[in-house]
């Protein structure tokens, strides 16, 4: 209670409070995707335990939690990217905006142009700049020049990258440093114009430069997008994020406003991490 | 120093160990400094012997182009070395004739296998059918060679009456199919080098896993495959074996693949074979034959590596 932002997120959160943020209110009533008992295995293994948990909309959601807690198998899951492990199973469900992602009517393709993601180490195609940002549109049909450039001149634009490499555009993008090369990925992500965009640790191989960045990056970000943001630093999330989940074991312990879960955990287990006792 | 580790190690004894070894180990140091010259004339048995046969191509050559002039030898259409006719053209028309079919044979089919085995089979299907991929290599090449002008030939017979019992239709054909495995396995190799990442990339902007394999994972492989390719091709410009068999030995400067054609190399085993006297013109040839038939394979390799070099992507 003694943080002035914490009391006014609380009161965000209570029902009427005119003398707040409106844009902040609306926010903290939609969520964009619902999360029902998901159960997932590996094979035999077991690798999540009955997750329910609603995104909001246009706020950033951080997922923090020990290694092989979970977290990333989470995230991959709210795009079917986890898929890719040819041994997953199941069960449960996601509905992304009323969606239900694993019915067989709703592509897994369409679903990813929706939600968007951004890798843990910056993995740009060994193409130019350019062609890093256009081949989401490409693949999806656009082929004008001109509708391109566009697309790719707002996409650095909104990556906030443009200026660093408008010149270079033609490049291939590995002569960027990591710290640029993360940021062409955010843009390639960005020119599909998801609604929501998932991020896997984006930070983890950057330098502390670089890491600002993205992190100044993910805050404009979310005026426009759903962020929910995978990070095994705590601090990470406790600047950027607006809502954190803390992952254990597979199992989400706790899921509240970033400032309440730091401030007042209401699990021990979510203390003893938070406080450093593990992990 | 020795002295202060020693001195160092005495709750231990591991320095001391190793001191009192050391004292021992004049012959092991002796070892230690003729190895390298060992390993390093072994290695150059291989480019010596390179380095021989070139001399004596050359210098044999040189020895037949005393005699034909090397502008009858390049330009000259007729290739009948009994009756005097030296043009080396219908050898190589003959050579480039089988390698275009075995190539049409084997770049399709190998590329296609390589896409399949790299991003479509499950690891147990990879590990079974990788192998079998790999046995067809292993294959001696007269088999092949057999193989095409009992079996391959009479079934191209059913579909193209007039194909003669020696053609260069089955003869390449029977080339390309020997190659598949150089091409699948290396392009193979090539696309698996490809970093899982690139896929997830693509797979993450909503690319299609047939978009992820055209637009991404070839582009990123491209040179491991264009070095796949023109390795193969140089195998199927040497391929001796397949096209004596099955190919024929009519020189025969021709695009048409249902005739009888002779290569260089099947030339050179028919030269080689035959009652040739030493030291006559035909003796010669050759070795004309064969350094014309080493600067081919040889400018192919140098277009493998130069193409794999240039277009080699950092990732």
């Amino acid at each position: 209670m003694s943080n002035v932002t914490k009391v006014q997120k609380e009161k965000n959160e209570g029902t009427a409070v005119p003398k707040v943020n409106k844009k902040e209110t609306k926010k903290a009533e939609n969520s964009v995707i619902n999360v029902n008992d998901l159960n997932l295995w590996y094979g035999s293994n077991q690798a999540l335990y009955e997750i329910s948990m609603d995104i909001p909309e246009e706020r950033v959601t951080a997922i923090i939690g020990p290694s092989g807690c979970g977290k990333s198998t989470f995230l991959k899951t709210l795009n079917r990217m986890v898929e890719m492990v040819p041994i997953v199973k199941t069960s449960g469900s996601i509905n992304y905006r009323g969606n239900d992602i694993f019915s067989n009517k709703y592509k897994k393709e369409y679903l990813r142009t929706k939600v968007g993601m951004v890798f843990q180490k910056p993995n740009p195609f060994p193409k130019s700049v350019y062609d890093n940002v256009a081949y989401g549109p490409r693949v999806h049909g656009i082929k004008k020049k001109e509708v391109l450039d566009q697309i790719v001149e707002k996409s650095l634009k909104d990556a906030a990258i443009w200026d660093e490499v408008k010149d270079r555009l033609h490049e291939n993008a590995y002569g960027l440093s990591g710290g640029q090369q993360q940021r062409v990925c955010i843009a390639r992500a960005l020119a599909v114009e998801p609604d929501v965009i998932l991020m896997d640790e984006p930070t983890s191989a950057l330098d502390p430069i670089s890491t600002a960045k993205v992190e100044e990056l993910v805050q404009e970000l979310k005026e426009k997008y759903s962020i929910v943001i995978v990070t095994h630093n705590m601090q990470q999330a406790a600047r950027i994020s607006d809502k954190t989940a803390f992952f254990l074991s597979g199992e989400l312990i706790e899921f509240a406003e970033t400032d309440d879960l730091f401030q007042n955990p209401q699990d021990k287990r979510t203390e003893d991490y938070i406080t450093g006792r593990f992990g | 120093m020795d002295n202060s580790l020693r001195s160092e190690g005495n709750q231990l004894n591991v320095q001391q160990m190793i001191e009192e070894r050391k004292q021992k180990k004049s012959i092991g140091e002796r070892i230690e400094k003729i190895v390298p010259w060992f390993l390093l004339l072994c290695a150059s048995v291989s480019v010596l012997t390179t380095v021989g046969i070139l001399f004596t191509l050359l210098r044999e050559s040189i020895g037949f182009f005393s005699n034909v002039s090397i502008f009858e030898f390049y330009t000259g259409t007729s290739w009948s070395p009994w009756s005097g006719h030296y043009g080396v053209a219908p050898l190589i028309g003959g050579t480039l004739l089988i390698t275009v079919i075995a190539t049409i044979v084997a770049v399709p089919l190998g590329l296609m296998s390589a896409i399949f085995l790299s991003e479509y089979a499950s690891d147990k299907v990879r590990r079974t059918i990788k192998p079998v991929l790999e046995v067809l290599a292993g294959i001696p090449t007269v088999v092949y060679g057999y193989f095409a002008l009992t079996f391959i030939t009479p079934m191209f017979q059913a579909i193209i009456p007039d194909l003669g019992i020696f053609n260069a239709l089955s003869a390449g054909f029977v080339v390309g199919i020997m190659i598949i495995p150089m091409v699948a396995s290396l392009s193979e190799d090539a696309m698996n080098s490809v970093p899982n990442a690139l896929r997830e990339g693509a797979l993450g902007l909503g690319a299609t896993k047939l978009e992820v394999v055209f637009k991404v994972v070839l582009p990123a492989a491209f040179s491991g495959i264009v070095a796949s390719v023109v390795l193969a091709i140089s195998r199927a410009i040497g391929e001796t074996m397949i096209v004596t068999i099955a190919a024929g030995a009519t020189p025969n400067l021709t695009m048409d693949a249902t005739q009888s054609v002779q290569t260089m190399t099947a030339f050179i085993v028919q030269a080689a074979t035959g009652d040739t006297t030493f030291g006559s013109t035909i003796y010669y040839s050759l070795y004309a034959v064969g350094m014309t038939l080493f600067v081919f394979t040889l400018v192919m390799n140098l277009i493998a590596q130069y193409i794999s070099r240039k277009f080699k992507e950092d990732y």
